[in-house]
């Protein structure tokens, strides 16, 4: 009577050894599955018949063409046969549900075929000048744009990209992650003051960000353009980025770690450097690469403030220095179909930096989960 | 009796009145040195931040006098940007900058909010993280490339699309376009505006600018719906869309609208793929088709150069507009985001 009781009290619970199996059978679970092969049936079916319909109107019948047009009335023609052999076997709630989840699913792939086209046209269009070395090794000076791939190259863009992108790295960073470790961890009302002004400052356009290095430092300092200028636009904007990045990681640092850290006496600052930073540290890292990933891509602010050279310059000081986003506008706005293409493989260079420093966000993150 | 009532009386621990009031003992929680220096040293750097952040802030707003002072309300008013004969206003531009952010949007928005219902309810365990690192990816992906992949690959079927929609939508006034729809697009007559270089073309880039942001957003707060009251609707026999619909998405309301917002403030300051894509022109345009328009971001970074002072100081106006609109945006966006029932913070 107990056991029954018990039995009644939590049906769910795991039975340990059900005393009711005696034989020595072989228990084989039986596969579930959510779907019967009528379901399978009625998408492959609406699939085909979708698929013949729209070619039989499409392209034989109506006067329209083009691949964009079919594929899209193949799918439209496609949810409608979906939803009305769903209807003749199943409830409204079920041709609801189906027709949703061929939305639902439809959204990712198309961008998912966005994003993989962006890849496939960007390398196929900049294969031309990839394959030669020189474009690694060469800068643009003496070479007249139209001239062979064989000549010149993006040497100095890339040159200029690391070095502004540092610079702009070692003013942003550390002052990002020291801000929100005032913001989250000191406190008070003056770091509520700074979070409003720093959440407010991240909606600053980057070209806004270009405009007013440009006005301050080239139109009243008379400066000349240079790297450091580029640098100093990309840490401006690059700053509340990354200072709200940090903010909302430390955040999420639970607060009884600290309250654990405090109740064993430390300090403050103990607490911050031997306790939140290390957990957050992956979080942080992540938010940090992704915010320099978005520096090292950005444009606009770089028209403004760095000016374009031909030539290699390792002096963020002066002269012009050229940056990988800014070859790749130049070059694309100049009209000049090899200088174009040479434009196109600067921007692969530049997917593949983003996407190292991608990487490198996830392995950072990966190795202090455990 | 009266014995008994004297026994609590001597029990108890009465403490002798002596006149003294119970004061609590103030607690002070001295700090060592080295913390003293550690707060003090990380304020005074908060502070540097607030004052370089705040500083742009200002700077934009005191520029914007004298252009104010100069144009009066006509900065907003005037469509054309003629500096050699002192007539500038960004009226052109800002419809143009909003048209492109409500086309980006328009088309960011259903892909995200499915491509995010998708990461949180529909996809398998082990392409779930896949996709949200593919998606953080694609955030970090330049603008240029988007820009570009747009001239190259889209252009030509979007202009397409935009013959299409014009020939059969034309009498809703935003998809006319002035000209003959029925020339055929590579065969437009002279003097004609065509579609390229339109704010829908535009727009597209955008879209794949803003969709990332939006769909983290969104998916962030899909994946912290209560799976208590999921497991509640589908044990009542709901099937999985019922379920979005009845839990996942009212739970998530304010991440549709916040991620919304926040990228449509990102979509308000793009800047290079715009001026990749568009052909300027200072009209005010509400059929978004047509070739030609101007964004106030895309103005700035094509005028300055060989802007003289007043003009710059206009320039920095229409920065300043901006950045008050991206501003309001991210606003809304950060107080309806707080509002939701999610979003409330860890604790062991």
């Amino acid at each position: 009577m107990s056991i029954m009781t018990a039995r009644h009290a939590a049906p769910p619970a795991p039975e340990p050894e059900s005393p009711i199996r005696t034989d020595d059978d072989v228990e084989v679970i039986r596969r579930t599955r959510p779907r019967t092969s009528d379901d399978d049936l009625i998408l492959v079916g609406a699939v085909l018949g979708s698929l013949g319909t729209t070619w039989l109107l499409y392209e034989q019948v109506l006067p329209f063409s083009g691949s964009l047009g079919f594929f899209v009335s193949w799918y439209l023609v496609f949810l409608v046969f979906y939803a009305g052999l769903t209807a003749i076997t199943r409830p409204r709630a079920v041709v609801v549900d189906r027709v949703m989840t061929s939305l639902v699913v439809a959204a990712p792939c198309v961008v998912g075929l966005a994003l993989g086209s962006t890849v496939v046209v960007t390398l196929a269009k900049g294969m031309g000048a990839l394959v030669h070395v020189n474009f690694f090794t060469h800068d643009m000076s003496g070479v007249r744009p139209s001239d062979a791939y064989s000549a010149g190259g993006a040497l100095a863009a890339m040159v200029g990209t690391v070095i502004e992108v540092s610079i702009a790295v070692a003013i942003a960073l550390p002052l990002g992650v020291i801000t929100a470790v005032y913001m989250s961890e000191v406190g008070g009302r003056g770091a509520r003051v700074v979070r409003t002004i720093v959440e407010a400052m991240t909606a600053l356009p980057s070209i806004v960000a270009g405009l007013f290095i440009y006005t301050i430092f080239i139109v009243n300092l008379q400066m000349q353009r240079c790297g450091l200028l580029a640098a100093l636009a990309l840490a401006v904007m690059g700053l509340p980025i990354m200072a709200r990045a940090s903010d909302v990681v430390l955040r999420v640092v639970p607060g009884g770690l600290r309250e654990a850290s405090y109740a064993l006496g430390a300090g403050k600052l103990q607490t911050v450097w031997r306790v939140v930073l290390p957990t957050a540290r992956p979080g942080l890292a992540t938010a940090l690469i992704l915010g320099v990933a978005r520096m090292v891509g950005e444009t606009s602010p770089l028209i403004l403030t760095s000016g374009a050279s031909t030539f290699l310059n390792w002096d963020p000081l002066h002269n012009p220095m050229n940056s990988l986003p800014l070859y790749i506008y130049n070059a694309v706005s100049s009209g000049e179909p090899r200088f174009e293409v040479r434009g196109y493989a600067a921007a692969v260079v530049l997917l593949a930096i983003v996407l190292t420093l991608f990487l490198l966000a996830r392995l950072v993150a990966r190795g202090r989960t455990r | 009796m009266a014995g008994l009532s004297n026994v609590p009386a001597r029990t108890s621990l009465r403490v002798p009145d002596d006149g003294e009031e119970d004061v609590p003992r103030r607690i002070v929680a001295k700090q060592s040195t080295q913390d003293l220096v550690f707060t003090h040293g990380v304020r005074s750097i908060g502070m540097l931040v607030l004052v370089i952040v705040g500083s742009i802030g200002v700077f934009l707003g005191v520029q914007a006098r004298p252009t104010f002072r100069h144009y009066g309300w006509s900065f907003f008013t005037e469509y054309r940007w003629l500096p050699a004969q002192d007539i500038v206003g960004i009226a052109a531009a800002m419809v143009g900058t909003i048209e492109v952010a409500m086309v980006a949007l328009v088309i960011a928005f259903p892909l995200s909010l499915l491509t995010a219902l998708f990461i949180s309810d529909w996809a398998p365990a082990w392409l779930k993280p896949l996709m949200v690192r593919l998606i953080d990816m694609m955030a970090a992906v330049p603008g240029i490339v988007f820009g570009l992949w747009v001239l190259v690959f889209m252009q030509p079927h979007a202009t397409h699309v935009a013959h299409w929609i014009s020939k059969y939508f034309g009498w809703i006034p935003i998809f006319k376009v002035h000209t003959d729809v029925n020339y055929p697009i590579w065969n437009q007559a002279p003097g004609y505006p065509s579609y390229e270089g339109s704010a829908f073309i535009a727009g597209i880039a955008v879209s794949m600018m803003i969709f990332p942001m939006a769909t983290a957003v969104m998916r962030e707060v899909f994946s912290e719906a209560p799976a208590g009251e999921k497991e509640a609707a589908l044990a009542l026999g709901a099937t999985r869309w019922s379920m979005v619909r009845t839990v996942v998405i009212p739970f998530g309301r304010s991440g549709i609208i916040g991620g919304t917002m926040l990228a449509l403030g990102r979509a308000l300051g793009e800047t290079i793929s715009v001026l990749l894509i568009i052909s300027e022109a200072f009209k005010i345009k509400w059929n978004v088709l047509e070739s030609g328009t101007a964004t106030i971001a895309e103005v700035i970074a094509s005028k300055s150069k060989e802007a003289t002072p007043a003009q710059l100081s206009a320039l920095l106006t229409a920065g300043f507009v901006l950045f008050l609109m991206t501003l309001l945006t991210n606003v809304i966006a950060a107080s309806i985001v707080s509002r939701g029932r999610s979003g409330a913070g860890t604790e062991i």
